[in-house]
């Protein structure tokens, strides 16, 4: 009886709701969602319209109007720290893709192989993703040490005259960079495909033995084809992460010897806080914001396209 | 019948024969050790390092074991380490992160969790525009919203507090931790909610005596991102937080790449094992719940 | 000549068997159906004959050839699974061919056999498709033509047909069946639907438990089930069961006849005529009688019924074809199936009749008596 009375009450609020003003309706989810708008309109957009807007002018300390067109951009272009940062995020980016991907999936196959002590395995390669960059840059500061690290004990080895000078090394210094961005890195991407493996429909791992192809041509052929869907997404979320990497460079050469081993979030960092050139960082950080919008929203629109397709087959 | 079991009489029965030495499992397990070890190497030499002496760290060799063991770089990193300026070690850092982590985890989570549930059944007119500004949000650099941001928090009066780092960490925790709500809220089934709403209960009501009691896991996960997000945290905090409420990453930092004085390399990397310890204890602690978080948050939308 | 033999098969997942001493043997183009509920091991049972399971103990022959230790590829089998399992990247054709071109069979052979499923399965049509762009229904024909181009004498199949729709999963058993018509090969059908095993089977082997409980034709496990398992679990409605007793009607004296039994509860009396016996009864022992609904008569034919009963009836349910009627007699249920004519109406007392002849009688550990 209650629940008949509750009904009726309920269609009618819902026939006196239809006569509500449009702003009103949904009242309480709207206030709810009004942290999360606030955050979308004025920090996401907002704050990066400004940011644009503010790198055509000549800001330094403060940010002034005195607007200077494409000037801020001219310059970022021939300064050759730039160049370097780009250059480096270039080489960073590459090769971070190509070795956290292929190792990532190797480690996630050969932990798919119905192994023991899988979650020991799983445990050890993924505990670095916990740690800050902070704290891995600092480690491999000290393994890498060109006196005491890795180098040295090569040498008490036997091999007197080794000498690792990766990070005192103009050339080499992004590769340190790389190597420990990787350890922190790769155990991420292996469990992203790990659960892309799990997903796979076990028939058709039992369909590819009755066939009798080999293993490995089924996961060349079969496999990762079915997988595109993680592979593109763990390659957005990597790429855009190499974007902002600032912490780890920070902490390992702190961009050095002499500026070798700059990067574009540091760049913007320097330039903003400490060296008050903030048109000259806005500038570098809206070249930031363009590149990840060329990876990101073709990925996007992909993603929305398929998940449309999807949904009317 | 007589047929069968003059058959059984020959050929293979049973399992069959397994050699645990072989081929595959050589490579197979090989391939995995190595890489245990090279995953395994860097935390074993931050703990062996932080044992020695500052004499055998300088002598020896990084694998080697400590000769004589001494807590003594794990008090300094902690109590007196030098930043350049202060010396008072890791431990004022500490209690910043602390007091940064306890407030920016509940806030965010908070309103993460309304959000994703207002997203899930209360779908208004522009409400997903916003959520896909939103996500968006988490892809584009920190470095094109940071200056803006000083801005507001100056005008806020929160600029160089730790106030002022707790918004930011809860402005930049919002997209995945709603992505992780909505998606969560997204699998109860809408009958559920209707049946809520014929019996008459609200939007508030339904969520604080429905959806929350059944979303304790996902709660679970949203702390551990969190948790290990916010304690991690080193841009944000050099930039908002002020000289005197640098996060413990920041004086981390700040005490190992210091340039002053004798490098001590044991203390460094006690202070760095100091300052892993938190995210570490999480990651062991929750197990498959990280790996679910982690995985929540980047595996579609 | 039988085309698989099993033997002796045990399955173990760690403590947990799930295949306990299993022996079948399959004759060559035997349809034979592998029935019972969801953790039974028909399934698994399945997975061991095909390879992708490796046995505990005992020994599977496939043609004469002992397969227990041979890879999937080499037992001369062919496979067609629930989920369809077809490679999703490849087209129609590729899904067909993969297995015989890495077997490194030449080209034109690979073309024949390609054309000749798609002409039996008439799928020539979606040769050149992606499965996506299929639906169910031709992507499980298509699943079913990659293991016809293996040209091998056995099939199996894993509930090929349990992720259709109801009207698609009639149509296509009707195909199944005459394709097993036309081929003539010995196929291994697994399912939990019981309309599926009735009307494809040569033989149904219902099983329970790692175990199987019956192996005979339809007619057999629907008429003389084995045990009160097989009789509960085939048949819809299922089958009315009544505990009561075995009396001897000479000691009872309700009967003259020494080979007189009657089935009694404390208000109800049957008497046995014409049932055929496979165990020697006992005077007092426990049983349980099974009556199919069907097997209840209405109307005129009750005259003539070895056994006539009063009934109540509680609900009427027309099913279409049939007519469905729920029924009490003291104080046990009885559901009667008679035909979409009759006017029964709630509140009825009914004069039904019964064959003791078709009825089935379980002693206590559920076998047939």
């Amino acid at each position: 009886m209650t629940g008949t009375l509750s009904f009726i009450r309920n269609i009618e609020q819902k026939t006196w709701w239809k006569r509500r003003p449009k702003i009103l309706r949904n009242l309480s989810a709207k206030i709810a969602a009004l942290p999360m708008i606030a955050v979308a309109l004025v920090g996401f957009v907002g704050c990066s319209v400004w940011s644009i807007v503010y790198s055509f002018t000549s800001s330094k300390s403060l940010p002034k109007e005195n607007f200077v067109g494409f000037k801020q951009y001219d310059r970022l272009f021939d300064s050759s720290r730039w160049q370097v940062s780009v250059e480096n995020v270039a080489i960073y980016g590459v090769c971070s893709l190509v070795f956290s991907l292929t190792i990532g999936f190797l480690l996630a196959v050969a932990l798919d192989q119905k192994i023991r002590f899988e979650n020991t395995f799983r445990t050890i390669f993924l505990y670095p993703f916990a740690l800050s960059f902070i704290v891995t840059g600092l480690v491999w500061q000290w393994l890498l040490n060109a006196d005491f690290g890795i180098a040295q004990v090569i040498r008490d080895i036997g091999f007197t005259n080794f000498e690792l000078s990766i990070l005192s090394s103009r050339e080499y210094a992004i590769y340190a960079i790389i190597i420990a961005g990787l350890w922190q890195g790769t155990g991420f991407v292996m469990a992203l495909m790990l659960a892309g493996l799990r997903g796979i429909d076990q028939d058709i791992w039992k369909a590819s033995r009755v066939d009798g192809i080999p293993a490995w041509r089924t996961y060349i052929f079969i496999v990762i084809p079915m997988m595109k869907p993680v592979f593109i997404t763990t390659l957005v979320i990597i790429a855009s992460g190499i974007v902002k990497v600032f912490d780890l460079v920070v902490a390992l050469t702190a961009g050095g010897p002499g500026g070798s081993s700059e990067l574009p979030a540091k760049y913007v960092y320097d330039f903003m806080f400490g060296r008050a050139n903030l048109g000259q960082a806005l500038a570098a950080s809206t070249i930031m914001l363009t590149t990840v919008l060329i990876i990101l929203i073709p990925w996007a629109y992909l993603e929305f396209s398929q998940k449309k397709e999807e949904s009317n087959g | 019948m007589a047929d069968t079991t003059a058959m059984a009489m020959q050929g293979p029965s049973g399992p069959k024969p397994k050699r645990a030495i072989s081929a595959r499992n050589i490579v197979l397990y090989g391939f995995l050790i190595v890489a245990a070890l090279y995953w395994l190497l860097p935390l074993y030499v931050m703990i062996v390092t932080s044992l020695k002496g500052l004499p055998e760290v300088r002598m020896g060799n990084i694998f080697s074991p400590p000769m004589e063991l001494t807590f003594e770089p794990w008090v300094k990193a902690w109590d007196s380490a030098c930043t350049g300026l202060y010396c008072e070690g890791l431990k004022v850092g500490f209690w910043n992160s602390v007091q940064i982590l306890i407030p920016s985890t509940i806030i965010s989570i908070v309103i993460a969790s309304v959000n994703g549930y207002a997203l899930s059944f209360w779908r208004f007119k522009g409400s997903e525009i916003f959520f896909t500004i939103l996500l968006f949000g988490a892809f584009i650099p920190y470095q094109v919203m940071l200056y803006p941001l000083v801005i507001i928090l100056r005008e806020l009066h929160l600029f160089s507090s730790l106030s002022g780092v707790v918004l930011i960490h809860t402005i930049f925790g919002m997209p995945i931790l709603t992505l992780l709500f909505r998606n969560y809220f997204a699998g109860v089934p809408d009958e559920l909610f209707k049946a809520a709403r014929v019996d008459g209960a609200g939007f508030w009501r339904i969520f604080f005596q429905i959806m929350l009691p059944m979303s304790l896991p996902i709660f679970v996960v949203a702390i551990i991102l969190q948790v290990t997000g916010i304690w991690n945290d080193f841009l944000f905090g050099i930039i908002y937080a002020g000289t005197t409420n640098f996060p413990m990453t920041v004086q981390l930092n700040n005490i190992v790449n210091s340039t002053q004085g004798v490098k001590e390399y044991n203390v460094n990397m006690a202070a760095t094992l100091l300052t892993g310890a938190l995210p570490l204890i999480v990651y062991f602690v929750s197990g498959k719940l990280f790996v679910r978080g982690i995985a929540a948050g980047a595996v579609k939308g | 000549m039988s085309s698989v033999t099993i033997s002796d098969l045990s399955l173990s997942f760690g403590p947990v068997k799930v295949l306990k001493d299993l022996n079948l043997e399959v004759n060559e183009g035997e349809f034979v159906v592998l029935l019972g509920p969801s953790g039974c091991g028909k399934s698994t049972l399945l997975n061991c004959i095909a390879g992708l399971l490796d046995v505990s103990a005992g020994q599977i022959f496939i043609d004469g050839k002992n397969v227990t230790w041979d890879e999937p590829k080499d037992r001369g089998i062919g496979m067609v699974f629930q989920s369809y399992a077809l490679y999703p990247q490849m087209s129609v054709e590729k899904n067909l061919s993969f297995g015989l071109r890495v077997a490194g069979l030449p080209k034109h052979e690979v073309h024949e056999r390609v054309s000749r499923a798609a002409e039996i399965l008439q799928i020539q049509s979606l040769l050149k498709r992606k499965p996506a762009a299929l639906s169910g229904g031709q992507r499980q024909r298509v699943a079913i033509g990659r293991a016809l181009v293996r040209d091998v004498n056995v099939f199996l199949f894993d509930e090929p047909l349990s992720n259709l729709d109801a009207k698609l999963r009639t149509d296509l058993r009707v195909e199944l069946k005459r394709l097993h018509q036309r081929l003539g090969n010995t196929m291994i059908y697994v399912t939990h639907d019981q309309i599926e095993a009735l009307t494809l089977a040569d033989r149904i082997a219902i099983m329970k438990d790692g175990l199987i409980q019956q192996l005979d034709t339809p007619h057999g496990v629907y008429n003389n089930p084995t045990n009160r398992f097989v009789a509960g679990f085939i048949g819809s409605p299922g089958m009315n069961f009544l505990n009561g007793t075995l009396e001897n009607g000479l000691e009872n004296g309700s009967n003259n006849e020494k080979d007189q039994w009657n089935f009694a509860t404390p208000d109800l009396r049957i008497p046995l005529n014409g049932y055929a016996f496979k165990q020697a009864p006992v005077a007092g022992q426990p049983v349980e009688i099974g009556i199919r609904p069907e097997n209840i008569v209405l109307g005129e034919a009750v005259a003539s019924a070895a056994v006539q009963l009063t009934v109540d009836t509680e609900i009427v349910e027309p099913m279409g074809a049939d007519t469905v009627l729920w029924t009490n007699i003291a104080g046990n249920n009885l559901t009667i199936r008679t035909d979409s004519e009759s006017d029964v109406k709630p509140g009825d007392k009914l004069s039904v009749g019964i064959n003791p002849s078709r009825a089935s009688l379980f002693a206590q550990n559920g076998d047939r008596l």
